[in-house]
């Protein structure tokens, strides 16, 4: 039996596409839990990656926090955060979002420093408020940079969510954990391919919104 | 009417940027601020749009200190316009152009027709209204920033080394457009340069600042070129400076001959018997054609290849005696061609002539400063 027997073993029953432990519920779970860890991730890092690379300061302090986020080992993070907080979608939260974080902020702050300073000097001498400036001049330019890394960050979420099984929740990762379990390896190759897939689309979604936001003026690049 | 008064600015690292300056800026008229690199141009410039703020002294505009009004209502007065006109490259050039009027509170149409009406005041081709900076030249897009800048009909315009980045010919024409615009508005405009050949074209009244941000002197043009107040400044308006000042020097006073220009196709008698070594052959028109020995008019006709190239003619009263010394100099024969406007030859000058109208007119000037004093 190879993978790809696997592979279209999985899909091909019928079975799979039903009920509680269906692939569509599964996919929702998996899909839910990513989007709640991307929406937080983005709530910490955006605005802090905006304003520090609007000012331009607390640059090194923020580095060095995203660096030590990095060195946690998520797996590790959701284990000890079980233990603390037994289980629930609090403790597989917090692993995601420390691992979302460091990619949108360092990169949202790289985005705005980058931007060229004469139009922003530009804009402040005509009198623009700072807030316009980060906004309306800093920000639309900004724009392509601080997608890709939220792209990161939620090709990360994806393939991590599956961690979520382990603490009993569902997800993708149910049929990676349970397969193993069971030693069902039409399952654990059936769920590694559909979170395959799913940072793929992640991908092609990030794609398109890119097209839609970003101005024509600035895409060229 | 600014007026900067003991202003000194001191940047935190102890660097002095400007030292005790004292300046009058006049409404209605170019200033120019001219000097070497790091002489603290840029920093004066910008202390009027308080994005930086003097150490000591103050300044006003039209008598009331700056630092009394809110710091965004005082720059949205001022139209700004830096070296790399610093576009927002997202934003088309209507937008870019309607940026100040939509923060002002106007509507998008009325923002948009006035940005449109900007466009053609500077010269941009209302085909480029849609596009994105990046699909502009340099020079396209420093209109675009004059235009921005002009956007809210600001009484005061602020400019640093606006035409600096682009080649010498759109320079030129940037510069033209300049002169132009504020033939037609009347704006009070600080200009920054580095180039003294700039500000002696542009500037009503020019301000010469030395390293060490001081004010070596203040004065217009003419008056500069004529009476530099230091050896600092000599050196500064550069050697030629004798010539330069030619160009304050009308040309209409020159005598012009023309005995020696000829129509091509003229009899033999025509063409000879006047002593000079050369004729300027025209067409039927009277449009110049170029220079030949009367022998050989004579022997072929207006032979058009053998004939000398006569230079770039000068236009008596529009020109100055400047560029008709040029044209002299230029010119194979030693004769500068004089045209009027439609361009048909109204005469010829030889250098010495042209030498001795500029003795004359410096006479005159001596004669005239004398009277004055
Ligand atoms: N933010 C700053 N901090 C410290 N020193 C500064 C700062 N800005 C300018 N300076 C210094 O002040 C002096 C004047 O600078 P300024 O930019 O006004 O010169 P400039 O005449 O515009 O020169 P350039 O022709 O090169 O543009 C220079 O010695 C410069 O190094
Ligand atoms: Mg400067």
């Amino acid at each position: 039996m190879n993978v790809l027997g696997f592979v279209s073993d999985f899909f091909g029953d019928s079975a799979h596409w039903h009920g509680y432990d269906g692939i569509p519920h599964r996919l929702l779970e998996h899909v839910q839990y990513s989007l709640l860890a991307l929406a937080l991730a983005a709530a910490i890092g955006l605005p802090v990656g905006l304003v520090t690379g609007h000012t331009g300061r607390g640059g090194n302090a923020l580095a060095l926090l995203a660096t030590a986020a990095r060195a946690l080992p998520s797996f590790g993070l959701l284990v000890l955060m079980a233990v603390l907080l037994g289980i629930g979608l609090v403790p597989v939260m917090i692993p995601l979002v420390v691992l979302a974080v460091p990619p949108i902020l360092v990169t949202t702050y790289e985005a705005v420093r980058s931007v060229d300073p004469s139009p922003v000097d530009a804009a402040r001498g005509m009198g623009m408020r700072e807030t316009r400036i980060l906004f309306q001049v800093e920000m639309p330019v900004a724009l392509p940079l601080i997608l890709s890394g939220l792209r990161s960050a939620a090709v990360q979420i994806v393939s991590t969510a599956t961690i979520a099984a382990y603490v009993s929740l569902g997800g993708l990762g149910r049929y990676i954990v349970d397969g193993l379990y069971q030693r069902d390896y039409e399952k654990v190759v059936g769920g590694a391919t559909l979170v395959a897939v799913l940072a793929l689309v992640t991908l092609a979604v990030f794609w398109a919104v890119g097209r839609l936001v970003v101005s024509p003026g600035v895409r060229r690049h | 009417m600014i007026r900067i008064e003991e202003v000194t600015k001191r940047y935190p690292d102890g660097t002095v940027a400007v030292d005790r300056l004292c300046l009058e800026i006049p409404d209605r008229a170019i200033t120019v601020l001219v000097g070497p690199s790091g002489c603290g141009k840029t920093t004066t410039l910008r202390m009027i749009n308080r994005m930086v703020e003097p150490s000591e002294g103050a300044i006003y505009l039209d008598g009331a200190d700056i630092r009394r009004r809110p710091v965004t209502a005082l720059r949205r007065s001022m139209g700004y316009v830096i070296q790399n006109a610093g576009l927002f490259q997202h934003r088309t050039i209507l937008d870019n152009i309607a940026t100040v009027p939509r923060m002002l509170g106007w509507g998008k149409r009325r923002a948009r027709e006035r940005a449109a009406e900007l466009m053609e005041r500077v010269g941009l081709d209302a085909s480029l209204a849609g596009r994105y900076p990046y699909q502009l030249s340099g020079g396209q897009q420093q209109r675009v920033g004059v235009a921005r800048a002009l956007a809210a009909d600001p009484p005061v315009l602020l400019m640093d080394e606006p035409f600096s980045a682009v080649d010498p010919v759109v320079r030129k024409g940037l510069q033209d457009e300049l002169l132009r615009i504020q033939d037609e508005l009347g704006k009070t405009i600080v200009f920054v340069t580095h180039d003294i050949d700039e500000a002696i074209k542009l500037g009503t009244r020019v301000a010469v600042l030395r390293t060490g941000g001081r004010l070596a002197q203040f004065a217009p043009p003419a008056e500069l070129l004529s009476d530099p107040a230091d050896s600092f400044v000599e050196d500064f308006l550069g050697a030629d400076r004798g010539i330069r000042r030619l160009s304050f020097f009308p040309s209409d006073g020159l005598e012009l001959t023309t005995d020696p220009v000829v129509r091509a196709g003229a009899t033999a008698e025509r063409t000879g018997g006047f002593g000079a070594p050369y004729l300027l052959v025209t067409d039927a028109q009277g449009r110049p054609l170029g220079w030949s020995r009367p022998q050989d008019l004579a022997a072929g006709g207006a032979d058009p290849g053998r004939l000398l190239p006569y230079g770039r003619p000068f236009v008596p009263g529009t020109d100055s005696l400047r560029a008709a010394l040029d044209c002299a100099v230029l010119s194979p024969t030693g004769w500068a061609v004089a045209v009027d406007s439609g361009g048909r030859v109204t005469g010829v000058v030889s250098q010495q002539t042209i030498g001795e109208a500029i003795r004359g007119a410096h006479a005159g000037e001596r004669a005239a400063g004398e009277v004055a004093r």
